[in-house]
């Protein structure tokens, strides 16, 4: 048997990646007011201001992390691994740049900024794998709370 | 240049011990971010190696490997950025 190349192998199938991360911006988007009032109620409209910036943040990485995936993928494994790895230092770049760059400014309440960071990124992570898990255990059914015509990310 | 030295000596004397303390916290915050992204780093070297693996193996299953993947990288990045979010408590409140 023959071992593949992981120069030269390549996936074309649908980009997995770009689906998953679309799921998480679309349940973002009704977390975000949630977050931005309970923010906003013990920190003023600074500590909402910051926590919508932590949420932007937040989902930005997951777009770029999807967006790296995808395009390298198309290319060749071994680039998509050496991207992954690379890739992972520039967004920790990318997000200390633009925390450091805001953080003196006046609208900015470091508190909240943090905490929104950490709490966004956990809670759509486990709020996926929820909805992932369940449809690689039971490929055929969609978990309780789903509505109907609802898309969800196809793993397969 | 004697002249200069003798600045920097006066100068080094008049540094308060508060201000030490704040420049060591800063340095301490640094290494700390520094050490927890460390980790991630090699978590997410084992969870892309070990999945390119899996997808050379057997394509027909690289979907379900490539989103397991980046949840994979997902959760092990969070670590850096609680590293990243301790860092900038322990700097900037």
């Amino acid at each position: 048997m023959t071992q593949p190349n992981l120069l030269t192998t390549r996936l074309d199938g649908p980009a997995v990646e770009q689906q998953v991360a679309r799921d998480m911006v679309r349940r973002a988007l009704p977390l975000a007011p949630v977050l931005m009032l309970l923010a906003g109620l013990i920190w003023g409209i600074d500590g909402s201001l910051s926590s919508g910036y932590a949420i932007v943040i937040v989902l930005a990485n997951f777009m770029l992390s999807a967006a790296i995936l995808t395009t390298t993928a198309r290319i060749s494994l071994a680039l998509m691994m050496s991207a992954v790895l690379g890739g992972y230092l520039l967004r920790l770049a990318l997000v200390t740049i633009a925390v450091l760059a805001v953080i003196h400014q006046s609208w900015v309440v470091v508190v909240p900024l943090a905490f929104t960071l950490m709490i966004t990124h956990l809670g759509l992570l486990f709020w996926e794998t929820r909805y992932v898990s369940a449809t690689l255990a039971y490929p055929g059914l969609k978990p309780r709370g789903v509505h109907p015509g609802r898309k969800m990310a196809d793993p397969t | 240049m004697l002249d200069l030295f003798a600045q920097a000596a006066s100068s080094s004397t008049a540094v308060a011990p508060t201000e030490i303390l704040k420049g060591l916290g800063a340095v301490g915050a640094g290494i700390g971010y520094g050490a927890a992204a460390i980790g991630p780093g090699i978590g997410i070297g084992i969870v892309v190696g070990n999945a390119i693996t899996a997808m050379a193996r057997q394509p027909e299953s690289a979907g379900v490997a490539r989103t397991t993947m980046f949840l994979g990288i997902a959760f092990t990045e969070a670590l850096a950025l609680i590293g990243f979010v301790v860092f900038i408590l322990l700097k900037y409140t």
